[in-house]
């Protein structure tokens, strides 16, 4: 997968996760705990999707790399490149 | 409600839920919807664990309805359904009533900070200060601070805030102020985010709601069905023994206290020593009393308020608190806006309890015990609601040991345990491959929302193992 599949994938977890997410102007650099209102159990959902979606295991000492888009496309990036 | 009996489950499963309180219901409808077959065991007729009811003469009695905090809206829509999140409804009078201070508040942040500035003689930054530092709080920061400790820090020598800040807490999941700040401050902000709610339509509704969102997504349910052991291989979990019937899985969750699901379910001896040794650290949190008065139709009583905190005790004491004689205790006020199509008043008064005060009673001093607290409830009540006790057509009263016989947890504890039970429920599937638990468990993994967000992080982890 290139960088903005990985992108479109996250935005799109993320959206079936929170229906009222504003992604409209979401910086990639700032974390997406503060500009969308997001919560532990809320980047526990996008960690069981991804697993559920492309049988990736994300170690609980992982999660902040899941703080903002571009952190989480640098981390996953490696990952699903041969997906 | 039909449920299967034992012998129409299949053989095997990809996981077995042992009970069915909130957290067992929701990680069973998780690991459901993420593809898993899932086979749930209760050993009851019902569902629901202490998210109860009963009927009695027309009545129906909810154990532990009122009230949870506003993130219940968020947890509802995503790990069950709208309607279930669209029934659930705020209850705006929250009321005190002690030797100290008498008032009447929606309990959330902006309201309890006009409170202790313009009751308590706080001022606005010191009130901001605190507020700030509890929400802050995370589950693995340090742990080394009491809520004493920090009622000091932010309001030295007032027992009476203390009182009000710590009361509501005692009765929501049994901790007092010799427990870690950071349980404290969790679940208080929790409350204090948007106030207390409950979910309109009884607890009835709410789990007949759940047990249809289960089987839409293939789970198959099993009541009456207590299962006598897990069975371990070489180390790992094999199933499950349900008197004759074995059924195999490789990943079992038990929704039973901790302690049961240790001692009884397993057996200690299928443990590493250095586990055992750090889980009989765990101490088991306080049982309940609580006293059923059910108003006869026709009747009405006043709008006096939906959770009432009431003592007559100088002080607040956690130890005055789980007494026999408490003279604290809470009055859950249930009008007919509870269940619009059965409209009735209940009302249900809950006290802290030892379970070891009840258990050592002959069986006229048990019943002489349980009349003693109907009476000392309808006298404390006859404070707020004058001439109640000649409205009710039905009283009742349930003890620790009533707990323990329904919900078969360890000294019929209504709160799991203290913190230290946190650690042992999150790492027994690294003791035992495949065993898992969920349940109120380290003070903050407790009361209807901590037990249903709970079962979602212990799902999170099943998935994780079955999928490796």
């Amino acid at each position: 997968m290139t960088r903005d599949e990985i992108k479109d994938v996250v935005l799109e977890i993320i959206a079936d996760i929170d229906e009222d997410a504003e992604m409209e102007g979401l910086n990639p650099d700032e974390p997406l705990r503060d500009q969308l209102d997001l919560d532990s159990m809320d980047f526990l959902d996008i960690v069981m999707e991804l697993r559920k979606r492309y049988k990736l295991q994300i170690p609980e000492e992982d999660y902040p790399e899941l703080a903002t888009l571009t952190s989480c496309v640098n981390y996953l990036e490696p990952k699903l490149q041969n997906l | 409600m039909f449920y299967k009996s034992i012998e129409k489950a299949a053989d095997s499963y990809d996981v077995i839920v042992i009970g069915s309180g909130l957290g067992g219901l929701t990680s069973a409808n998780r690991l459901a919807r993420a593809g898993h077959s899932v086979l749930l065991l209760e050993h009851h007729h019902r569902l629901g664990g202490l998210a109860t009811w009963f009927k009695r003469k027309g009545h129906i009695f909810d154990v532990s309805l009122h009230g949870f905090p506003y993130g219940m809206v968020k947890t509802c829509r995503k790990y069950w359904n709208n309607t279930i999140k669209n029934a659930i409804v705020q209850l705006t009078d929250i009321v005190f009533d002690n030797p100290q201070f008498s008032l009447k508040t929606t309990f959330d942040r902006v309201d309890f900070t006009q409170i202790l500035i313009n009751k308590f003689g706080i001022t606005q930054a010191v009130v901001d200060s605190f507020f700030n530092t509890v929400s802050k709080m995370n589950f693995y920061d340090d742990r080394t601070m009491t809520t004493k400790e920090l009622f000091e820090k932010f309001f030295p020598g007032r027992s009476d805030v203390h009182r009000l800040l710590m009361e509501p807490i005692s009765y929501a999941n049994g901790s007092t102020l010799d427990d870690p700040a950071i349980t404290y401050g969790i679940v208080f902000s929790n409350f204090m985010n948007k106030g207390v709610f409950t979910f309109q339509g009884g607890t009835d509704k709410l789990i007949g709601m759940m047990q249809e969102e289960l089987e839409a997504n293939g789970v198959t349910i099993c009541t009456q069905s207590k299962v006598d052991r897990v069975v371990i291989e070489n180390g790992k979990v094999k199933g499950v023994a349900v008197g004759e019937k074995v059924i195999s899985a490789p990943t079992v969750i038990s929704n039973s206290g901790i302690t049961n699901t240790i001692d009884n379910l397993t057996g200690r001896e299928y443990f590493p020593e250095n586990f055992i040794g750090e889980y009989d650290q765990v101490k088991v949190n306080n049982s309940s009393c609580q006293v059923y008065m059910g108003i006869r139709k026709g009747d009405s009583i006043p709008e006096v308020g939906d959770l009432l905190f009431t003592s007559t005790a100088p002080d607040f004491e956690a130890v005055e608190m789980r007494a026999m004689n408490t003279c604290s205790r809470t009055f859950s006020i249930y009008y007919p806006k509870t269940r619009p199509e059965a409209p009735d008043y209940t009302i249900v008064a809950s006290m802290n309890a030892n379970y070891d005060d009840w258990d050592g009673l002959t069986a006229d001093q048990y019943q002489a015990a349980k009349q003693d607290i109907i009476e000392r409830s309808f006298s404390d009540l006859d404070r707020y609601i004058p001439g109640a006790r000649d409205k009710c057509d039905w009283v009742e009263a349930a003890t620790p040991k009533t707990f323990n016989r329904y919900t078969l947890h360890t000294k019929g504890t209504s709160f799991g345990t203290k913190f230290e039970g946190l650690n042992i429920s999150r790492t027994l599937f690294k003791a035992i491959p495949g065993l898992f638990h969920v349940g109120s468990v380290g003070i903050i993994m407790s009361g209807w929302l901590g037990a249903i967000n709970y079962g979602v992080i212990v799902a999170n982890d099943v998935d994780a193992y079955l999928r490796q």
